[in-house]
């Protein structure tokens, strides 16, 4: 089997300003070409050099008028990764590397942009806004859930962490823990949108409910902001100015029903990754301890704790042993998550942000940096119906 | 009465009638849910194919509405201005087991306050809306 593991990798990475929605200075489109600008200059390439890119989940920056904006000579692979929300926000990745792989583009761009100011809040959930508008079908904010009161992510995926807690066991110790690791990374993150709030454990206790069992400080937050990362072929990668970080295995995966509406996925109780993870791990030639710190997509704390069960990372026996924020925080922890901050704290462009930190992560230039990192596991959003992940790798690993 | 105000969503069928059948039976009290007539599975939401044997020869089952919580959450930050007054909230995931476990979701009538959890049995209410539309809701059965 061919595979991808170690044929391309990340040879640059780039941000645009990092705002809190409805607080950045340019539209969603500038945001994307000034991410895109800094992880051109970031690998030392031109603009000249990219052929392709690769975005998820309804990006409404288009790949052609990025590249007719940019004067790009010509456009050679223009790709979407299915999936609303952030469910793609690795396989994206996985697009990108096949294409590098299989000769149809050779510089790809892989990036996301979300602008809430401009787009709409994406935590008031979708569907009717007024009186007397009309709802149709099974998705959040349908027919079968809106006229009950049920519009947004949060109200949703409470549905999700009740289960976790009273059926699962898992305990709102392993919940705080999640919250305030992030929180305490963006800390040393000056980039961080949250860079100088702490989160306590009482603050967290006395956050208001969302939506129970979730917290305010169950949440991410909304943001105005774009990230971009650049890939080439494994060969070329090792002639630019950084170390490469390798793609040792990415991809994506709907479980049997996973897209049944309203609720009646099929694997409730899991992040949706757990047929994935094995088989990416086989594919990076890994295992779940080998993972020396991980970027896990923040949605909510539920799907934190659902993601790290299905990447091997706890189990639902010793969850409330190994999230702890002790274990959870660089440089020391036994398994450091969210090292910028995440989603939570850091940014939220639908998980783009994670990637950017694994690959400081490999090239040893992170803020709150893991000593030695090799291999950084970075995942999609969890408990949507198509979810997917990313392993990343450094030199050492190839 | 209703539990939630007026005004935060009229439901209506799919454009492509799918669902139409479901809409009908429940403006008459009674709940319908998809089912194979080849091999007899149970589907929800319903779906233009059986996805256990592929056959195209769905029909529709009434159903008594009875169940279980099979998950639940007190809502409480209001997302529409209407629900302004209304929070907190608690909405359920009832699963079926005399429909192949398939969940629907509701409200749990009664105080916002009473004790809920996952296994309690409820049992269905028929909820009409002046703006022409019937709510399956739910409250918990007497024990």
């Amino acid at each position: 089997m061919l595979g991808l593991r170690a044929r391309s990798a990340v040879v640059g990475i780039g941000e645009s300003e990092y705002a809190r929605h409805g607080q950045a200075s340019a539209s969603e489109f500038e945001l994307t070409l000034r991410a895109i600008l800094a992880s051109v200059e970031d690998a030392g390439l031109t603009v000249d050099d990219v052929d392709g890119f690769v975005s998820y989940g309804d990006d409404k920056n288009e790949p052609i008028r990025l590249a007719s904006a940019l004067g790009i000579p010509e456009l050679k692979l223009a790709a979407c990764q299915w999936g609303g929300g952030g469910g793609g926000s690795a396989g994206h990745i996985a697009l990108a590397a096949a294409g590098i792989a299989a000769g149809l583009a050779d510089c790809v761009v892989v990036f996301k942009a979300s602008a809430q100011g401009q787009h709409g809040r994406l935590g008031l959930g979708r569907g009717s806004y007024g009186a007397g508008e009309e709802s149709v079908g099974y998705n959040l904010g349908g027919a079968a859930s809106a006229p009950y009161g049920l519009f947004s992510p949060p109200q949703k995926y409470a549905l999700r962490a009740t289960r976790m807690m009273e059926v699962g066991g898992v305990p709102r110790s392993a919940m705080r823990a999640v919250a305030r690791a992030a929180y305490h990374h963006a800390r040393n993150n000056p980039n961080a949108v949250f860079a100088s709030k702490s989160l306590s454990d009482a603050e967290y206790d006395e956050s208001r409910w969302i939506a129970e069992p979730l917290h305010l400080y169950d949440c991410c937050q909304e943001s105005d902001a774009a990230a971009a990362m650049i890939l080439v072929a494994a060969d070329r990668a090792r002639q630019l100015r950084h170390d490469p970080v390798y793609v040792l295995a990415a991809g994506q995966s709907g479980e049997f029903r996973a897209g049944a509406g309203a609720e009646n996925m099929a694997h409730y109780d899991t992040g949706g990754a757990s047929l994935l993870a094995p088989r990416l791990y086989s594919e990076a030639g890994v295992r779940p301890a080998d993972v020396n710190v991980a970027q896990i997509y923040d949605n909510f704390t539920v799907g934190v704790i659902l993601s790290m069960i299905d990447h091997g990372l706890c189990t639902y026996e010793n969850v409330s042993e190994v999230v702890s924020f002790d274990n959870l925080i660089a440089p020391n922890g036994a398994m450091p998550i969210n090292t910028s901050g995440g989603n939570f704290a850091e940014v939220y462009i639908l998980g783009m942000s994670l990637h950017l930190e694994a690959v400081r992560q490999l090239r040893g230039s992170a803020r709150n940096q893991v000593p030695g990192a090799e291999i950084c596991l970075s995942t999609g959003g969890p408990m949507t119906a198509l979810t997917s992940s990313a392993i990343f790798g450094s030199s050492n690993t190839v | 009465m209703s539990y939630l105000p007026t005004g935060i969503s009229v439901p209506k069928p799919l454009p492509d009638g799918l669902d139409r059948e479901a809409f009908n039976r429940l403006a008459r009290h009674r709940l319908a849910v998809r089912r194979c007539a080849d091999c007899g599975t149970w589907q929800w939401p319903p779906e233009v194919i059986c996805h256990e044997c592929r056959g195209f020869a769905l029909t529709w089952e009434d159903v008594a509405p009875a169940g279980y919580v099979f998950s639940w959450t007190r809502i409480w930050h209001p997302v529409r201005p209407v629900l302004r007054g209304a929070v907190p909230y608690v909405v359920v995931l009832v699963e079926l087991p005399a429909a192949g476990n398939v969940r629907l979701i509701g409200n749990l009538l009664g105080s916002a306050g009473q004790s809920v959890r996952v296994g309690d049995s409820v049992t269905g209410v028929y909820e009409d809306h002046d703006e022409g539309f019937t709510l399956l809701q739910w409250q918990k059965s007497g024990r």
